[in-house]
C-alpha cells in the first residue's frame, strides 16, 4: 500500500498548480482557492492516513497520533479565529506573520529531522547534512525576517530603516560564520557537536533575518513581504529535500517562485535593484534632495471639500488614486458611495493602482474590493496612464511618490526613473492629505506646487465624507 | 480694524477695491468695513449687497476716511483724499511709485503705512496677490472684444448659403498673461491667431492656448528678470522687425503687450507697416500707457490711420468693471489674509516677509521704496541636459561587466554542476528535477497573474506553505515524547495555523471581488 500516499500527493501537487493558474484571473480566482483547500486536505489527509498505518505497524504509538491530532485542531482553531479577525487594512501583517509560522515550521521540522537521524546515528550523508543546514538556515530568517516585518506593518517597530554602521559588514560576518559552521556541521560526526554547530547558526540566522528587514524602509515593505513569501517557499522546499518529499519540493518551489515574481514586479515599478532594496536604507537621501532643490518660495493651494464637490459635478471623467494614506484613514468606503454618486450622475469614474501602492501587492485592489467597489473599474498602471490629459478632476488620495512627476523628470531625485502615475497631466489635480508632510521615500513632490493641483487637507475619511456630504446636497 | 472703501475718483474709473464678496471674507478676518454709498455702483454691486455681506454703508466719503484705520482703494488716493484719512493708518491700492512721488511723499508725512498692489514681487508665492495679472488677463480679453468691435468682418470662418468667410488673422506680440489671454480670447472666437515673444520659453504656453508661435532663426532667449522680457541685441531687433512687417500685410488684427520693465515700450509696429495693412484692419496697443509699441499709438484714444483702426485705451480693465472688481478684491483679501495670521482684524506688517517687504511702500513715516533686490533662484537650465548626457557614456561599462558577469555566472553554475553530477547520489538529483521542474511551472503561472489579485495571490501562496504540516505529519515518530516527535508536533500546530488562516482569508477577499452590475 505504500505508494497511496505518493499518488494523492502527486495529485494534490496538480492541485496547488492549478489553484495558482486560477487565481490568474478573477472569474477563476474562487475555484482556484477551493483547489487548493482540495488539495491540501488530500495531502493531510494522506499524510495522516500514512501515519495511521504505521501506527498500525507499531511505528507510531496511540500517543504520537492524539498529539498530531490535537496539533491539527487547534492550529486550525488558531488559524480560522486569525483570517476571521482580520481587517482587510490588517492585511499585510496577517500575511507577515503567517510567513513567520511557516519559517518557524521549517525551523522545527529541521530540528526535529536532525534530532531523529542522529538519534540513529546512521545518517552520514553530506548531502543530507546540507539539506537540513540550509533548511534550517532558511527557515530562522525567514522566522525573525516576517516577524520585524510584522511588527514594522503593524506600526509596533518604527517603520525607518535601522542603519547600523557597517552594517553590510556585519551581514557579510555572519554570513561568513554560518558557512563555517555549516563545515564544521558536516565534517563533525558527533551529534553533540553538531546540534551546538546547528543551535549557533540558527540563533545568527535569527539574528540575520531581523537586522535584514530592520533596515528597510516602510514604503518598501511590498517588496520585504513579497520576499519573505518566497523564502517561506524555499524553506518549505528544503524541507521537502530533507524529508524526500516531492510534494513538498513541489509546492515549495511554486510558493518561492511566486513570491520571486512578486519581488521582481515590485522592485521594476519603483525602478530599483532587488539589491538595492533588500540591502535596505532607502529613504535615507533625504537631506541630500531637499538640499537640491529650495522650494521655499513655492505655494500650494488649499481648497474645500465643498469645491472639489462642486468640481467632481461638473467633470466628465474622474480618476482616483489611491494609497496607503486610503487605507489608514479607511476612506475606501465614501471613496465608493462617491464613486456611486458621480457614476449616476454620468461622470466615468475610474481607479488607478500604481503596483506599489499600499503595503503589500494587490492591497488596494482588496481594499477597493472590500468596499463592494466593481473591479473592473480598477485599472492598472499601464492600463490607465494614458488616459490623464483627458481627464478632469483626479483624486489622490493618500498617495504620494507614486505621482511623483520628480520621478521622470528630475534627475537628482532618490525616485528618479521610477513609473509613476502621470496625475498632473489632468486639468485638475485634488490631493487628499494630512498635511504638507513628504511622503515615505522622504521625497518633495512637485506636484503640489503644481497650478492645477488643489490640497485638500485633513483626516482622507473626514475629507471624503464631506465631499458625499457635499455632492448629496 | 475698520477697513474702508470710497468711490474711486479718477475719471472713468469704474472699479471698486471691495465687493459684497470680499466683504463676507473680510469680516471673516475679524475686520469690520466701512464702504462710501455707490462705492460699487459702476462694478453693478448696490450697497444692498454690501449690507447683506455685513459692510457698513455710510453716505459721505469724508466720515468713512476719518474713521478707516485701512483704506483700500484701486487707485493711487489724491492730495485731499490723503490728508482726511487718520494719521497712521494704513493704505492698500494701485501706487506706481516711480510716477506718483507727490503722493508717495505725502503719505510718508503723514506716517501711513503704504501697501502697493503693483509692487507685489513676482514670486511663486505671491500669486495669488498678483493684482496686474489679474489686470493684465481682463486686459488681454477686453483687447480682443474691442478689436471685435472696431473689425468689419466675423473673427471665425464660415461657409454660408451666401458664400465663404476666412477666418480673422490674429497676431498677439508679447505672451506674458494679457497676450495669452487675448490669445485665448481670440481663438475661443474662432480666429487663426499667432503669437510671438522673445522668451522662447512661453513657446508651449502659446502651445497650449491653440496658437501658432512666431519664431526666429536666431538664438537668443530674452528671458529677463522676474519673468519679464529684457532688451535684445540688435540683429535679433532687426530679423524681428522683419517677422512683423512680413506678418502686418497678412494678419487682420494685431495685439501688441510687449512691455519691459523700467523702459518705454518698445517699439515694435512702424507706420509703414501701419500702412502695409488691409483697410479695415484693426491694432489693440495694450502698451499704450507707456508709449506704445505702435508709433502711432494716442494713450486713451482710438485713432484710424490708413484705414486701420489704431486703439491705444489704458482703461481696458474698467472697461469690466465687475470682473475686474472682482478680482481685484480677492487679490486684496489674499494679501490681508497673509497679513492677518490670528485672524483678529489686527494688520501685522512683517518686514521679513518678502511679499510684505516688496510691497511696502512707506511705513511708520519713512519712505521703503524702491526694496532691497530679491534674490530668486532661477533653475540652472543646463543641468538637466548635462544629466542627460552623462549616463549615455555608461553603457558600453556597464554592458562589458554584464558580460563578464554572465561569464562567471556561467562557469559556476557548470563547475557546480558538474560537482553534483559527480558526487550526489540518484535520489537527490531526482529531486533536484522536480524541484526545478516546479520553478518553471510556477514562474509560469504566476506571470499570468492579474496584479489586482496579488494579495489573494500572497494569501493562497502562504496557505499551501503550510504544505509543511506534512514534513511535521511524517517526522512524529514511535515514541511521541522523544525531543525530536514534541519538535514535528509543534510544527504541525503551527503551520496548520497557516494552512486554514491562509485558505480562509483568501477566502473571504475573494468573496468580495465582484464586478459592476
Amino acid at each position: 500500500m505504500g505508494t497511496v500516499p505518493q499518488v494523492a500527493w502527486l495529485i494534490a501537487a496538480v492541485c496547488f498548480i492549478l489553484s495558482l493558474g486560477g487565481l490568474s484571473r478573477h472569474e477563476s480566482a474562487r475555484r482556484g482557492n477551493f483547489l487548493g483547500i482540495v488539495g491540501m486536505v488530500l495531502a493531510i489527509g494522506a499524510a495522516f492516513w500514512q501515519a495511521i498505518e504505521s501506527e498500525v505497524s507499531g511505528g507510531l504509538s496511540q500517543g504520537g497520533l492524539s498529539v498530531l491530532a490535537v496539533a491539527l485542531v487547534v492550529g486550525g482553531i488558531v488559524g480560522g479565529l486569525l483570517a476571521v479577525r482580520v481587517a482587510m487594512t490588517g492585511m499585510p501583517q496577517l500575511v507577515a506573520i503567517l510567513h513567520s509560522f511557516v519559517g518557524l515550521a521549517a525551523v522545527l521540522v529541521g530540528i526535529s529531522v536532525f534530532l531523529h537521524g542522529h538519534g540513529g546515528a546512521e545518517n552520514t550523508d553530506v548531502i543530507h547534512d546540507i539539506e537540513i543546514f540550509l533548511g534550517v538556515f532558511i527557515g530562522g530568517l525567514t522566522f525573525t525576517g516576517s516577524v520585524v516585518a510584522w511588527g514594522k506593518l503593524d506600526g509596533k517597530i518604527n517603520s525607518r530603516p535601522l542603519l547600523i554602521p557597517g552594517r553590510h559588514a556585519l551581514n557579510l560576518a555572519m554570513l561568513l560564520v554560518c558557512v563555517l559552521l555549516g563545515a564544521w556541521f558536516i565534517q563533525s560526526s558527533a551529534s553533540s557537536s553538531d546540534l551546538i554547530a546547528l543551535i549557533i547558526m540558527l540563533l545568527i540566522s535569527f539574528v540575520f533575518g531581523a537586522h535584514l528587514v530592520m533596515a528597510i524602509g516602510g514604503a518598501d515593505m511590498p517588496v520585504v513581504v513579497s520576499m519573505l513569501n518566497s523564502y517561506s517557499g524555499w524553506a518549505a522546499a528544503a524541507t521537502g529535500f530533507m524529508l524526500s518529499n516531492d510534494l513538498l519540493i513541489i509546492t515549495g518551489a511554486l510558493v518561492g517562485s511566486s513570491g520571486a515574481i512578486l519581488s521582481y514586479i515590485m522592485c521594476h515599478a519603483m525602478n530599483r535593484s532587488f539589491l538595492s532594496v533588500i540591502l535596505g536604507g532607502f529613504g535615507t537621501g533625504t537631506a541630500v534632495a531637499s538640499a537640491g532643490v529650495d522650494r521655499g518660495d513655492l505655494v500650494h493651494t488649499a481648497t474645500t471639500a465643498d469645491e472639489v464637490a462642486e468640481a467632481l459635478k461638473n467633470a466628465k471623467e474622474v480618476i482616483v488614486v489611491p494609497g496607503y494614506g486610503m487605507a489608514v484613514a479607511q476612506a475606501q468606503h465614501p471613496i465608493r458611495e462617491i464613486t456611486e454618486l458621480l457614476q449616476a450622475n454620468g461622470t466615468r469614474t475610474r481607479f488607478a493602482i500604481h503596483p506599489v501602492a499600499g503595503r503589500l501587492p494587490g492591497h488596494m485592489n482588496v481594499l477597493l474590493a472590500e468596499a463592494r467597489l466593481p473591479y473592473d473599474l480598477v485599472f492598472e498602471m499601464d492600463e490607465i496612464n494614458e488616459d490623464f490629459p483627458d481627464t478632469d478632476v483626479v483624486l489622490v488620495v493618500g498617495a504620494n511618490d507614486i505621482v511623483n512627476p520628480g520621478a521622470l523628470d528630475d534627475p537628482t531625485s532618490p525616485i528618479y526613473g521610477m513609473p509613476v502615475l502621470e496625475a498632473w497631466k489632468a486639468k485638475e489635480v485634488v490631493v487628499f492629505k494630512r498635511s504638507m508632510g513628504s511622503g515615505y521615500s522622504g521625497v518633495d513632490n512637485p506636484l503640489f506646487y503644481n497650478e492645477n493641483t488643489d490640497m485638500l487637507f485633513g483626516d482622507a475619511k473626514k475629507s471624503s465624507d464631506d465631499i458625499l456630504q457635499a455632492l448629496r446636497r | 480694524m475698520i477697513i474702508g472703501a470710497i468711490k474711486e475718483s479718477a475719471s472713468g474709473e469704474r472699479r471698486v477695491a471691495v465687493t459684497p464678496e470680499s466683504v463676507k471674507k473680510l469680516v471673516k478676518l475679524g475686520y469690520q468695513v466701512l464702504i462710501e454709498s455707490g462705492c460699487g455702483a459702476e462694478a453693478n454691486f448696490p450697497d444692498s449687497f454690501y449690507q447683506a455681506s455685513g459692510a457698513e454703508v455710510l453716505l459721505d466719503r469724508d466720515s468713512v476716511l476719518a474713521q478707516a484705520d485701512l483704506l483700500v482703494k484701486v487707485n493711487v488716493p489724491q492730495s485731499d483724499e490723503i490728508l482726511l484719512c487718520k494719521e497712521g493708518c494704513g493704505l492698500i491700492s494701485f501706487v506706481w511709485p516711480a510716477k506718483n512721488e507727490n503722493q508717495v511723499d505725502q503719505l510718508r508725512q503723514r506716517k501711513i503705512t503704504t501697501l502697493a498692489m503693483d509692487c507685489v514681487p513676482r514670486i511663486s508665492r505671491a500669486q495669488k496677490l498678483d493684482a496686474l495679472s489679474s489686470m493684465a488677463n481682463i486686459a488681454g480679453y477686453r483687447a480682443v472684444v474691442e478689436a471685435a468691435n472696431e473689425f468689419g468682418s466675423f473673427f471665425t470662418g464660415q461657409i454660408t448659403a451666401a458664400g465663404k468667410v476666412p477666418p480673422a488673422k490674429v497676431l498677439v506680440i508679447g505672451a506674458g498673461v494679457a497676450g495669452l489671454a487675448a490669445i485665448g480670447t481670440a481663438k475661443s472666437l474662432g480666429a487663426i491667431v499667432r503669437a510671438f515673444d522673445t522668451r522662447l520659453a512661453v513657446k508651449d504656453q502659446v502651445k497650449s492656448m491653440g496658437a501658432d508661435f512666431l519664431e526666429l532663426e536666431f538664438e537668443e532667449s530674452g528671458e529677463g528678470e522676474g519673468g519679464y522680457a529684457k532688451t535684445m541685441s540688435e540683429e535679433f531687433i532687426v530679423a524681428e522687425m522683419a517677422l512683423f512687417a512680413e506678418q502686418a500685410r497678412e494678419v487682420d488684427i494685431i495685439v501688441t503687450t510687449a512691455l519691459i520693465p523700467g523702459r518705454p515700450a518698445p517699439e515694435l509696429i512702424t507706420p509703414e507697416m501701419v500702412a502695409s495693412m488691409k483697410p479695415g484692419s484693426v491694432i489693440v496697443d495694450l502698451a499704450a500707457q507707456n508709449g506704445g509699441n505702435c508709433k502711432l499709438t494716442r494713450p486713451d484714444e482710438k485713432v484710424v490711420v490708413d484705414g486701420v483702426t489704431i486703439i491705444g485705451y489704458t482703461d481696458l480693465p474698467s472697461r469690466l468693471p465687475t470682473q475686474s472688481s472682482n478680482l481685484y478684491a480677492n487679490n486684496i483679501v489674499n494679501l490681508l489674509t497673509d497679513m492677518t495670521p490670528e485672524k483678529d482684524g489686527q494688520l501685522e506688517v512683517d518686514l521679513e516677509d518678502q511679499v510684505v517687504r516688496g510691497t511696502l511702500i512707506t511705513y511708520q513715516g519713512e519712505l521703503m521704496w524702491p526694496p532691497p533686490k530679491i534674490v530668486i533662484p532661477s533653475p540652472p537650465p543646463k543641468a538637466a541636459s548635462v544629466e542627460a548626457i552623462e549616463p549615455a557614456g555608461k553603457p558600453s561599462e556597464n554592458s562589458t561587466n554584464h558580460w563578464i558577469l554572465t561569464f562567471v555566472a556561467i562557469v559556476l553554475g557548470a563547475s557546480f554542476l558538474w560537482l553534483l553530477g559527480n558526487y550526489a547520489p540518484a535520489e537527490f538529483i531526482s529531486h533536484l528535477t522536480v524541484f526545478m521542474l516546479a520553478c518553471f511551472v510556477g514562474w509560469q503561472l504566476v506571470w499570468n497573474v492579474t496584479p489586482a489579485l496579488h494579495t489573494p495571490l500572497m494569501s493562497v501562496t502562504n496557505a499551501i506553505s503550510g504544505i509543511i504540516v506534512i514534513g511535521g505529519l511524517l517526522q512524529m515518530g514511535s515514541d511521541w515524547q522523544s525531543p525530536s516527535s514534541l519538535l514535528a508536533a509543534a510544527a504541525v500546530l503551527i503551520a496548520t495555523v497557516n494552512v486554514v488562516g491562509g485558505f480562509w482569508v483568501t477566502h473571504r477577499m475573494l468573496a468580495m471581488f465582484r464586478k459592476q452590475d
